[in-house]
């Protein structure tokens, strides 16, 4: 087999990024959350188009207007979880794209058979062929989910992040698998943010940041350390507010949650959140950041664990609840298109909808005193907008995202829950967010701040909470939050000299 | 292996269910007809169910890529009126008018289809508004109820084989064989279900979206104009009555949950919605052995039905995260 390359350039998540991949070598892809990571694979597998550049297999120049055209060529992508069918078997998705035939009709013994053989190629061969999917755990689905790749007989295996599911033990077959498959001469792309599994198995990795390739390098030629810094490299620093000394108050804690738990995506979490403070929650994209403010909010069911309000136990159960005065709780969800916005609806009805209580007498909304509220807050927001009567639809990303804040806004929240609000909208707006966010800590809510964005987290919290694996592992306080801290310890690579400023333990 | 037997019921599950369910109700039926099941009972009661039972059948296909077809009725009501003017004449003829009467509806399913999927629009709409067209063009071709149909035909379709076998539970058995086994068993059957259990996924994995689609919608209509031209021979006649077309299109959606086919799409099989559609039609039936009266039969249908979807959203008590339940 001939060396393989690939080069890129100018897509917009991805800026003249290159990547060079060799027959029979593991090549392992780093970089922070929104790096193009996900976008440079997705071209490979031709779930998008490239902008501009070229992508060369064998030299030859090829372009993939779909996954069967790129499957075809030999390059499968394993996504996380993403192209399994749930309601058929796993037989039946090992071999979805190119079932065996007989007499034009689906030859089943024969599948049987490629589906063994599959299994038993990715080391499971304890997971029944006839097996539904939807039965099956995460772990075991991924599991399928590398053994139907195998199936495909791919010369280039992309796996993005394909480990982050499994059980311990799965990994180690996984490893043996993987190696094996190199020296069978398949190129294998893997993207991890684990660096243990990176020095385990990876030939050669090129480090991405901001959309570009910025390094690519022999592994065990670079220091943990070296990597991090790779990682590191903003073209904006975006504007933030001045942090308000907070008086040391013994009052207690305005949400305070001990030993929470879900399922084994959250372990043992507990935190304490104080009026005025800012409160950011870091780590990887998907370490339980958003099940965890889920969970306070009461929309995960099971959930174990005490949380009080002001030092009272409480119990919240639902959205509902978490908003009623005595709590007074409001979650900026993550997708604002889905769960913040009755997109059709007008500016004003959307703004309006949780604080309806409020605003009504004996059950008739009171539409002076809601047309009172909602243009105060389209003033205090600056929403640029032609009217409130506008459908939320017609406005631009960032001010849909002010729609979204202020509409909980409307009810003055005392605990102020964010999923990464800013992604997605500009920089004007985004400052413009981060001066509100101070400003109602300022007046005394108490805010809990997921961003995947590490230098909104430096620039705007008093502390941040990073996360890995379900589970706090870090608390940075104050002038120890940088850059590379955050870093580190979200690939949880232990604060030996990961960091200019001390990390600290998660103290709670 | 040993594992096999429990992984194929789990996967066959809500057909079983339906099946255990009607040969219940069908023999409670036929132990309390004060006729007892005699051969004249049973084809009664066997050309009612057949009907539906076809386009429950074709209901299954569009429900299984988590579409919804509501112009299957008027696609049946179509094919009755055209039946009625063409199946008639010399043998040659009949054969003729029988093809057309197919082509018809294939076509009518086809449009749906394409619609559906270059037009981007939802089943639920598109069917709405075409479901109008062929009502349209049903009532075109017969204002009044009337026509003829080929006796030898309809006789053979209708009647009793020997040994008093209804000759439609032949016709729907060999359905079941021409039409759905095959389509079960190839590529685009398998890519239907793949599509309607999560279209990202099927895409992901290359499987054909449109071609599947296509398939279904299109078998979809012909199966209809089976149920139209089986009608025409039931009644010997042509009627563009609107209130059948609508009425079979509920009957046949609510034989679809009865028989495990799952509303979102992706799971079940096209023999559970037989038994679905039976089932249903023998609810009806118990009711008039054992006297009630015929005004009770929709309340009493309904409440089964009502029973039966609840069974099916058992599964969403253990839902942990209440995000799912909305999703």
């Amino acid at each position: 087999m001939q060396g393989v390359s690939k080069r890129f350039g100018g897509v917009r998540a991805l800026s003249d990024a290159e990547l060079v991949v060799e027959a029979g070598r593991i090549h392992a892809v780093l970089g922070e959350n929104g790096a193009g990571k996900s976008t440079l694979i997705k071209i490979m597998a031709g779930v998008v188009a490239p902008d501009e550049g070229r992508m060369m297999l064998d030299g030859q120049p090829v372009s993939f207007p779909s996954p069967a055209a790129a499957n075809a060529a030999g390059i499968v992508c394993i996504f996380q979880e993403l192209s399994l069918i749930p309601d058929l078997s796993v037989a039946d998705n090992i071999a979805i794209s190119n079932p065996p035939r007989r007499f034009g009709l689906i030859d089943r013994r024969a599948q049987r058979r490629m589906a063994e053989e599959a299994l038993a190629r990715a080391g499971a061969e304890n997971i029944h062929p006839l097996a539904l999917v939807k039965d099956l755990s995460l772990s075991r689905r991924q599991m399928v989910e590398i053994a139907k790749a195998l199936a495909r007989k791919p010369r280039i295996l992309i796996l993005d992040e394909a480990t982050s599911a499994l059980t311990a033990a799965d990994v180690t077959k996984i490893y043996a698998v993987l190696k094996r498959l190199r020296a069978e001469g398949l190129a294998l792309i893997y993207i991890s943010h684990r660096m243990h599994e990176i020095a385990e198995l990876a030939d050669e990795c090129t480090v991405f940041c901001n959309g570009k390739s910025v390094a690519s390098y022999a592994q065990g030629s670079k220091t943990d350390n070296e990597v991090v810094e790779l990682m590191i490299g903003r073209e904006y620093n975006a504007v933030f507010p001045a942090r308000t000394a907070r008086a040391v108050s013994d009052a207690a804690p305005r949400l305070q949650v001990r030993h929470l738990g879900w399922t084994d995506r959250l372990n043992d979490i507990s935190l304490e959140l104080h009026a005025g403070e800012v409160v950011g929650l870091g780590g990887l994209d998907g370490q339980g950041q958003r099940e965890l403010l889920l969970a306070l909010f009461g929309v995960l069911h099971g959930t174990t664990g005490d949380v009080a309000i002001d030092g009272k136990p409480v119990s919240i159960t639902g959205p509902d609840v978490a908003k009623r005065k005595e709590i007074g709780m409001a979650l900026i969800p993550e997708d604002r298109k889905t769960e913040g916005l009755m997109l059709p609806m007008s500016v004003r009805d959307n703004l309006s909808f949780a604080a309806l209580g409020n605003l009504s007498h004996w059950g008739i909304v009171d539409r002076t005193a809601e047309r009172d509220a909602v243009d105060g807050i389209v003033r205090l927001l600056a929403v640029r907008t032609d009217g409130t009567d506008l459908p939320a639809g017609a406005l631009s990303g960032g001010n849909q995202q002010k729609v979204v804040i202020g509409k909980w806004l409307m009810m003055a929240p005392r605990i102020l829950l964010l999923n990464d609000p800013t992604r997605g909208i500009d920089v004007g707006t985004k400052q413009e967010m981060y001066q509100l966010l101070r400003e109602l800590a300022d007046s005394g809510a108490a805010i809990l701040f997921y961003s995947t964005d590490y230098d909104e987290l430096v620039g705007c919290c008093d502390r941040v909470l990073v996360m890995y694996d379900g589970a706090i592992k870090r608390e940075l306080v104050g002038a120890d939050i940088t850059e590379r801290a955050l870093i580190a310890s979200a690939l949880n690579i232990g604060a030996e000299g990961a960091g200019t400023g001390a990390v600290t333990e998660a103290t709670s | 292996m040993s594992g096999d037997w429990s992984y194929w019921l789990r996967e066959h599950r809500g057909t079983l269910l339906a099946f255990v369910a009607f040969v219940a109700m069908f023999t409670i039926y036929a132990a309390n007809h004060p006729a007892g099941l005699n051969a004249n009972v049973a084809t009664t009661a066997a050309n009612k169910g057949v009907l539906l039972a076809i386009v429950a059948m074709a209901q299954t296909l569009v429900v299984l890529t988590s579409g919804i077809d509501l112009s299957v009725g008027m696609v049946m009501v179509l094919a009755n009126c055209l039946a009625s003017t063409i199946v008639v004449g010399t043998p040659a003829q009949t054969a003729l008018g029988v093809l057309g009467v197919l082509a018809t509806g294939g076509l009518c399913g086809a449009i749906n289809g394409l619609i559906v999927i270059y037009g981007r629009l939802q089943p639920i709409v598109t069917t709405i508004a075409t479901g109008a067209v062929y009502y349209g063009a049903a009532l075109a071709l017969r204002r009044v109820p009337g026509g003829d149909v080929d006796s030898t035909l309809a006789d053979a379709l209708t009647g009793q084989l020997a040994g008093g076998v209804p000759a439609s539970l032949v016709l729907l058995v060999a359905l079941v064989a021409i039409v759905w086994v095959p389509f079960r068993r190839s590529a685009i059957g398998r890519a239907t279900y793949a599509v309607g259990s999560s279209e990202v996924a099927a895409y992901m994995s290359g499987v054909p979206i449109r071609r599947a689609k296509f398939a279904a919608y299109t078998l979809s209509g012909l199966l209809a104009s089976v149920a139209g031209l089986f009608l025409t021979c039931v009644t010997y006649s042509g009627e563009a009555s609107a209130a059948n077309g609508s009425t079979y299109t509920l009957y046949s959606i609510a034989a679809v949950v009865l028989g495990g086919v799952s509303l979102f799409g992706g799971s079940g099989s096209a023999i559970g919605a037989i038994f679905g559609a039976l089932m249903f039609r023998t609810i009806g039936d118990l009711l008039f052995v054992f006297n009630v009266e015929p005004l009770w039969q929709p309340l009493f249908q309904g409440v089964v039905l009502v029973a039966a979807v609840s069974l099916g959203s058992l599964r969403l008590l253990r839902i942990r995260n209440r995000l799912d339940l909305y999703g």
